[in-house]
């Protein structure tokens, strides 16, 4: 579905630009130029917090935090073996991918802590990476209320998750 | 707030490796991924550059401004203030679009153009509501059909593995809604640190 999806927008984007008669390959390239522009302004804040992330993966930390939040876990219905993914899902998402894999491996994907874990994953996006991207490229350092309004989304999303599945299977 | 957050985890990690005796493996980790990181940017280009060219072609054959239209009556509704002809309107619809259909790659370059356009528009030089609330909007993307994950499900044995969709969009639109409230609510409380 996705797959088809990319070749069917690009499809769409450069037929419409030739049936109106704009100068596509031009055009393309004049805005190609801009994108690499951008894509150095944002290397500075992906090392940052690629470098932070995987120090803070290395470290056993999110095993012990984890482990600090499991009466809270246990308090909203979130099982205790999905902790590590809801935190790691804000900070890398190919972390969060990696323990999603060995969740479905270890439990099965129909499992409650398959279905749990599928549906944070497809609910939330990594949410500092979105943050440190979106704002490094446009060269803002207050980014105000964003964190805790997007994190309360998330958190929303890892609650929602355990309840809808045991609401619904 | 990005900086308690890139110092904290540092200090966490530091103080976590102490404890369990991985400084080694710390000071590898902090060296590799740096390089990593670059990495990740270099497979960035590409597809920066393409959706940043395609966006441009949009701009100058009037199909962001036609879409822009058709999804104005929630753009108007959520980002107050922005020209409904502009840019930086435009871009956004094109980045809802992208994230609806599970357009990953794309829907962060055309993400940051919409708040590169924001910042020029607003002539901000610190986070404004708007943007807040379209980056929020992305942190808690709401996506039709999760691909990759329900492929993962597939291949560990799921007897259905769509059969999570309806959690999954009623999960996402509760997380959407909340993180929204939450930049609208927030908005006018919150103190420059």
């Amino acid at each position: 579905m996705a797959a088809a999806m990319v070749p069917v927008v690009i499809a769409v984007i450069v037929g419409y630009g030739l049936v109106k008669g704009t100068p596509v390959f031009d055009l393309f390239l004049e805005g190609a130029k801009e994108g690499l522009v951008t894509s150095a302004r944002i290397l500075p804040a992906l090392v940052g917090l690629v470098a932070a992330v995987g120090m803070f993966r290395v470290s056993g930390g999110l095993d012990i935090l984890s482990w600090a939040m499991q009466p809270l876990g246990k308090l909203v219905g979130l099982p205790k073996e999905v902790l590590p993914l809801a935190l790691m899902r804000p900070i890398s998402g190919s972390g969060a991918m990696a323990l999603f894999h060995d969740l479905l491996m270890e439990h099965g994907a129909d499992s409650l802590i398959g279905r749990v874990s599928s549906v944070m994953m497809g609910s939330t996006e990594t949410t500092f990476y979105t943050i440190a991207v979106y704002y490094g490229a446009a060269g803002i350092k207050n980014t105000r209320h964003s964190v805790p309004a997007a994190l309360a989304g998330d958190v929303t999303g890892f609650l929602m998750s355990a309840l809808m599945v045991r609401l619904l299977f | 707030m990005m900086n308690y957050i890139f110092g904290g985890m540092i200090l966490l990690s530091f103080v976590f490796s102490v404890v369990n005796g991985r400084l080694d493996q710390l000071s590898n980790a902090a060296l590799e991924q740096a390089g990593n990181a670059v990495e990740l940017t270099f497979s960035l280009v590409g597809v920066l550059c393409l959706w940043s060219g395609l966006m441009k072609i949009a701009q100058g054959s009037g199909l962001t401004h036609a879409l822009g239209k058709a999804l104005s009556p929630i753009t108007k509704r959520l980002f107050k203030g922005l020209n409904p002809e502009g840019e930086a309107i435009q871009a956004v619809c094109m980045n809802m679009i992208a994230n609806f259909l599970g357009l990953g790659n794309a829907a962060t370059p055309l993400g940051i153009q919409a708040i590169c356009a924001m910042k020029k528009e607003e002539h901000a030089k610190r986070a404004t509501n708007n943007m807040v609330t379209f980056v929020v909007l992305n942190t808690a993307s709401f996506q039709l059909i999760p691909t990759t994950i329900a492929l993962l499900r597939m291949k560990n044995g799921a007897g259905t593995p769509f059969d999570i969709l309806p959690a999954v969009w009623v999960s996402s639109a509760v997380s959407v809604t909340v993180a929204i409230l939450f930049a609208k609510l927030l908005a006018p409380v919150w103190r420059d640190s």
